[in-house]
């Protein structure tokens, strides 16, 4: 069952819609243990929302999401339990301001997994000391540059020691010269065989860490194949148009 | 002076304008906090009684709940001694107040911050206890502070409903004391001022606090 390729995250049928708008369209995905799935398509094209969806901090109208097996709970203890299996990481990191990056790092393993405080904080050093800010640990959130902070916001995800990581534009609202450090981590976790589903507009990390490129549109999933052949050889014209305007200058 | 004369007297009905204030935030603060939660709760019956609520006892000029507890609730059957009466009318109305308070301080935290919570597998309780009330109650306090201090000076309401505090003493005073009236009314202002000051300089300093943490 915990075999690299098994299926770990299965959307099958998946529907949802603002008023009008019809956010995600009949979405069939599989997401295999260990696979690294990059999503891109152009703004409103629903990719955010899939990827929200997937630890139910949107609902869905109809269809299903499984993960591991275990149908999404609809609310409640269940819902709680399955959230700490999956990591997540915000565009705006959403670190707890009131918090140092040591508490960060450890509030989750201390009152969810009930660890004790000395087992969450040699765990939590290890991971800081892993994502590169490990001298940081005893600092307010406030006073870390944006990809220090998002880079503590990995950490805090992977102190639950989650089976899969969601990853909403992680890079999106960080100044180009910290996108690297950012993308850094996530290549190296992707190495080490975590699960990844990935919203980005970063085209370099989808080429080096992607298994496989789902590209979005209108929500719908228009193309679902490997970064090579979806770079090289789209099939679409949606994703050719895209693509020719993101990689035009 | 007449001031001077009457320390005794003044000072009896101040230590009655503070128990006034103390007990009605004793008794307001806790239903602005149930008031707050049932407005920012996902059940719409609940959201609507607070609504209902707020802005009927927000919009109500005090005296008018005052003669709701002194007279209307008499006629209805209800007795109540009277420093019972001005209590529940001080509470009654200032309780919205509070929750209004609290309520922007828990709208002012960022949407993130909660769902980062569930994220990381908290319950709804957790991420209200853990994450969304400690980063609220740091904007809150001072507001609050405002309030009291709007309700020090509301206590005042109380004394033209058989209270004796510092309003009342000011009138018994005038009353005995006619050629000194700007005297006896400043000596009113004075021990109203000695509570209000110090609450306005506590919201300040913590407002400063908070301020240098973000």
């Amino acid at each position: 069952m915990n075999a690299p390729g098994t299926p770990l995250v299965v959307l099958d049928h998946v529907n949802k819609h603002y008023g009008e708008l019809h956010v995600l369209n009949d979405i069939d995905l599989t997401i295999a243990r260990g696979e690294v799935v990059v999503v891109i398509g152009p703004s409103g094209s629903g990719k955010s929302t899939l990827c929200r969806a997937i630890n139910r901090l949107e609902t869905i109208d109809a269809g299903t999401i499984t993960i591991d097996g275990q149908p999404l709970p609809s609310e409640g203890a269940a819902l709680a339990q399955l959230r700490a299996r999956v990591g997540m990481v915000f565009q705006s990191f959403n670190l707890f301001s009131h918090k140092t990056v040591l508490q960060n790092v450890t509030l989750g393993p201390m009152k969810v997994a009930k660890q004790s405080k000395a087992e969450a904080e040699a765990q939590a050093m290890k991971l800081l000391q892993r994502v590169g800010v490990a001298n940081q640990a005893s600092k307010m959130p406030a006073q870390l540059s944006g990809g220090q902070q998002q880079r503590v916001a990995i950490a805090r995800a992977l102190a639950m020691r989650p089976t899969v990581m969601l990853f909403d534009e992680p890079t999106s609202a960080l100044d180009p010269e910290m996108i690297n450090e950012v993308l850094e981590v996530m290549v190296g976790l992707a190495k080490d065989g975590m699960t990844m589903i990935v919203v980005t507009h970063e085209m370099g990390f989808a080429r080096k860490a992607a298994d496989r490129v789902i590209f979005m549109a209108d929500g719908r999933i228009v193309e679902d194949a490997t970064p090579a052949e979806f770079f090289d050889h789209p099939k679409s014209d949606r994703a050719k148009d895209f693509l020719s305007k993101i990689l035009a200058h | 002076m007449v001031i001077f004369d009457n320390l005794p007297l003044y000072f009896e009905a101040f230590l009655q304008t503070l128990s006034l204030l103390l007990l009605a935030t004793l008794f307001a603060l806790p239903l602005g906090v149930v008031i707050a939660a049932m407005r920012i709760s996902p059940v719409g019956s609940l959201r609507a009684t607070a609504t209902v609520y707020t802005e009927i006892l927000r919009n109500t000029p005090l005296v008018l709940v005052f003669i709701f507890c002194f007279v209307v609730l008499p006629i209805l059957g209800v007795v109540l001694p009277f420093m019972f009466s001005a209590v529940l009318a001080l509470t009654l109305y200032t309780a919205p107040f509070f929750a209004e308070a609290i309520r922007s301080g828990v709208n002012g935290v960022p949407v993130g911050q909660a769902e980062a919570a569930r994220s990381v597998g908290m319950t709804f309780g957790q991420t209200v206890t853990l994450v969304v009330l400690p980063q609220a109650i740091r904007s809150v306090v001072p507001p609050l502070i405002n309030v009291m201090i709007a309700l020090t000076k509301n206590t005042s309401i109380a004394g033209g409903f058989f209270i004796f505090e510092l309003f009342g003493s000011g009138r018994r005073l005038i009353n005995a004391n006619g050629d000194q009236v700007i005297a006896v009314l400043v000596g009113v202002a004075i021990f109203y001022l000695l509570i209000t000051i110090p609450l306005g300089q506590l919201a300040d300093a913590l407002e400063r606090r908070v301020a240098i943490k973000r």
